[in-house]
């Protein structure tokens, strides 16, 4: 006997009458056979939303600059540190873009400099105070602001993951304990609480990248210790992790291959989400003259540069609006992206979108 | 519910008692002569004054003592006073302020505070209004337009921002000032003819029936509100934007409907008033932006306020200040969150009637 739908049911394109078993379920496209369903509606979802289409063009640019940062602002020695930028003289007032290059111009002019219409190095896009190039600053800024983000949210994202998992998979008296410490962390300003742990860690580690770093992860990891607690306490009581422990697997076995596997979508929002915020925040930091030495090729700096011309920033909008420009993108880049990823992956609005 | 109140007052001294800790243990990772800070007014320097003051104020003692003397104060060998002491009130002196950490706390909070109110208003009036607008013309151009608005919005950080303003507003058009008022009323507010109630500006201009002194305030503080407005907006809109969406969807406004109510009543009087229940929750996330962005905002902004003297002991590692503005943080959103939870469960009739 077949069975008879209501209208309201009937997916789009099926015509009425024909059984379910034959016409309700598609086969699996391509994709899905290779990824598996979740994967491949996320990667459909994100290739099929204009707003994520751009925010993943403006990740993966970010990364190809960090990646091609030696050739689009060469140092200016060939063994040189990449990661200071270069001062042409010591002049307080910063320099219009254009101006020519005259000390500590980068060692060789590349193929595509000639792109810009000038055969020989010129500030692109002026200097700020102190003469540092505001070009090589943003090109090498990439790479600091990708590799201090990745690592400060994969550190987090795994202390937050093994602290969420153990809470969630044991309870009881583990849980009530962990988020009895976990209410703490979270109970500051999330900024407030950074700035304070890395004035302190400053002294210690010299003004370099570690002191923010540090209490960044020291303050990064609670979002995603109770978005898996929450998870993993939703799906412990599942068919499929009984079955895994009546079949006599271990708490270990149980949590890295059934209930893990099951909460990395919403995690994987979270990250994305995370590696905006975290580099907002970290710049913000060099902003406020808590995070790296002077001279180190960082946004944040750059940006805190500006504050010196505050009343005349009419004349040297160059040193606030460049910066301004590639901190807004860089966010809005990884919150395009995870926004996307979020309503792809949340099962309330399954089937609106993509 | 009264059981869900009763555990949450249980938990809050226990939070607190832990925010102790942490921030105590953060004291822990300087040495004694940094920590000496707390007791003495200027740096030891010789060896003989370090002892001495080790000694005197049992910076070298066990931990858990130590820890006692940092609550609840500890008797001086040789005056017989009693010195420190947070529970007293004691929180150190500051560097950067040259006054008592508390002192400072209490003549800037003030400033803080009314800065935080007055970006309550568009804050709420704005995020709330656009969710609303949003979730009605779901999918259509002014949904795409808020969410692209409060994405971009949400991903500029504070300081670009704000810089941004000053570009604009003060260094180009010259609308509105940085500072907090201007110095023809500067002086005038200190001359006893200005009586400070509330040493919130605004507020006292209203009740001197100062109309001047009360505009000038509220220009001068135009930027900084705009700057934290605009950061806030995004977090605010997404979550009215889902509630409403979810709420549209519910069996009670289909029935409303066919009740033949006029639509702006539905809207009205059943839609928005069950989608403004959830928005509670994220006031606490809301007031630890706010309070975030004050950091940054007063810095750019040169607003004396409580975010103004973090960043300025940041920068000269003047950690005594930090710690005490961390405790005090500590404090104020502990108590910030217990109001809001239990505001939630009191107006939430779904739980409130459980």
């Amino acid at each position: 006997m077949t069975i008879n739908t209501s209208e309201a049911v009937t997916p789009a394109g099926r015509p009425a009458g024909i059984p379910l078993d034959e016409g309700f379920l598609r086969p699996p496209s391509r994709l899905e056979k290779a990824l598996g369903p979740e994967w491949a509606r996320l990667i459909r979802g994100i290739f099929t939303n204009p707003l994520s289409v751009i925010g993943l063009i403006i990740v993966t640019g970010f990364i190809v600059v960090g990646l091609l940062a030696p050739v689009l602002a060469p140092p200016p020695k060939p063994g040189a540190n990449p990661y200071q930028i270069p001062r042409d003289g010591f002049l307080p007032e910063p320099k219009p873009p254009g101006t020519p290059w005259v000390k500590n111009a980068p060692y060789y002019v590349p193929a595509w400099y000639s792109l810009t219409g000038n055969e020989e190095w010129v500030h692109l896009l002026g200097t700020t105070g102190g003469q540092y190039d505001i070009w090589y600053a943003l090109i090498w800024g990439t790479r600091t602001a990708l590799l201090a983000g990745t690592a400060v949210v994969v550190a987090s994202a795994t202390i937050g993951i093994l602290v969420g998992s153990v809470a969630g998979y044991f309870g009881g008296l583990v849980d009530e304990m962990l988020m009895r410490i976990l209410e703490i962390f979270v109970v500051f300003p999330s900024l407030v609480a950074v700035l304070v742990l890395s004035s302190i860690l400053v002294p210690i580690f010299g003004r370099s990248l570690w002191p923010a770093m540090i209490a960044l992860i020291v303050f990064g990891w609670m979002g995603y210790a109770r978005l898996l607690r929450g998870d993993i306490l939703s799906n412990k009581q599942r068919d499929y992790v009984m079955a895994a422990r009546a079949s006599g697997a271990k708490d270990t076995h149980i949590i890295l291959k059934h209930v893990l596997p099951n909460a990395m979508f919403p995690t994987l929002v979270f990250l994305s989400l995370d590696m905006g915020s975290i580099v907002l925040s970290f710049a913000a930091l060099s902003f406020l003259g808590v995070g790296v030495e002077p001279g180190y090729a960082d946004w944040g700096q750059i940006v805190s540069f500006a504050r010196n011309y505050i009343v005349s920033l009419d004349t040297f909008w160059y040193v606030i609006v460049f910066p301004a420009i590639a901190l807004l993108l860089y966010g809005l880049g990884w919150n395009l992206l995870g926004d996307a990823m979020r309503d792809i992956l949340d099962p309330k609005l399954r089937g609106k979108i993509g | 519910m009264t059981t869900y109140i009763i555990r949450r007052l249980l938990i809050m001294p226990i939070t607190l008692m832990g925010v102790t800790f942490l921030i105590f243990a953060m004291m822990q990772i300087l040495g004694p002569v940094e920590r000496s800070a707390l007791y003495v007014r200027d740096v030891p320097k010789t060896e003989n004054q370090i002892n001495a003051i080790i000694q005197r104020y049992g910076l070298a003692d066990p931990v858990h003592l130590q820890y006692w003397y940092w609550l609840v104060g500890r008797r001086d060998p040789q005056t017989d006073e009693v010195v420190g002491g947070i529970l007293r009130g004691d929180l150190g002196f500051s560097r950067t302020g040259r006054e008592p950490v508390i002192e400072m706390l209490q003549r800037r909070f003030p400033a803080t505070l009314e800065l935080a109110l007055w970006s309550m208003i568009p804050i709420i009036v704005g995020g709330i209004w656009m969710g609303i607008k949003a979730a009605l013309n779901h999918n259509k151009p002014i949904d795409q337009i808020s969410r692209i608005f409060a994405t971009l919005g949400w991903s500029i950080p504070t300081f670009v921002l704000g810089l941004l303003l000053l570009l604009v507003f003060y260094a180009r058009l010259g609308w509105f000032a940085p500072g907090r008022l201007s110095t023809q009323f500067a002086l005038e507010v200190t001359r006893p003819g200005f009586t400070q109630y509330t040493k919130m500006m605004t507020v006292d201009a209203l009740l001197n029936l100062r109309i001047d002194i009360f505009l000038d305030a509220l220009n001068h503080m135009v930027m900084p509100i705009i700057t934290l407005a605009v950061i806030q907006w995004a977090l605010l809109l997404r979550v009215t934007r889902s509630s409403m969406l979810e709420e549209m969807r519910q069996d009670y406004v289909r029935t409303a409907r066919s009740k033949g109510l006029r639509e702006r009543t539905v809207v009205n009087r059943h839609i928005r008033r069950n989608a403004l229940i959830p928005v509670v929750t994220i006031a606490g996330a809301t007031l630890a932006g706010l309070m975030n962005g004050v950091v940054v905002t007063e810095t750019i902004f040169n607003y004396p306020g409580l975010g103004q003297m973090a960043a300025e002991a940041a920068v000269t590692l003047d950690v005594i200040t930090m710690l005490g503005f961390a405790l005090f943080n500590g404090i104020l959103f502990i108590g910030a969150y217990l109001i809001v939870d239990i505001l939630y469960v009191v107006i939430d009739p779904r739980i409130r009637l459980s």
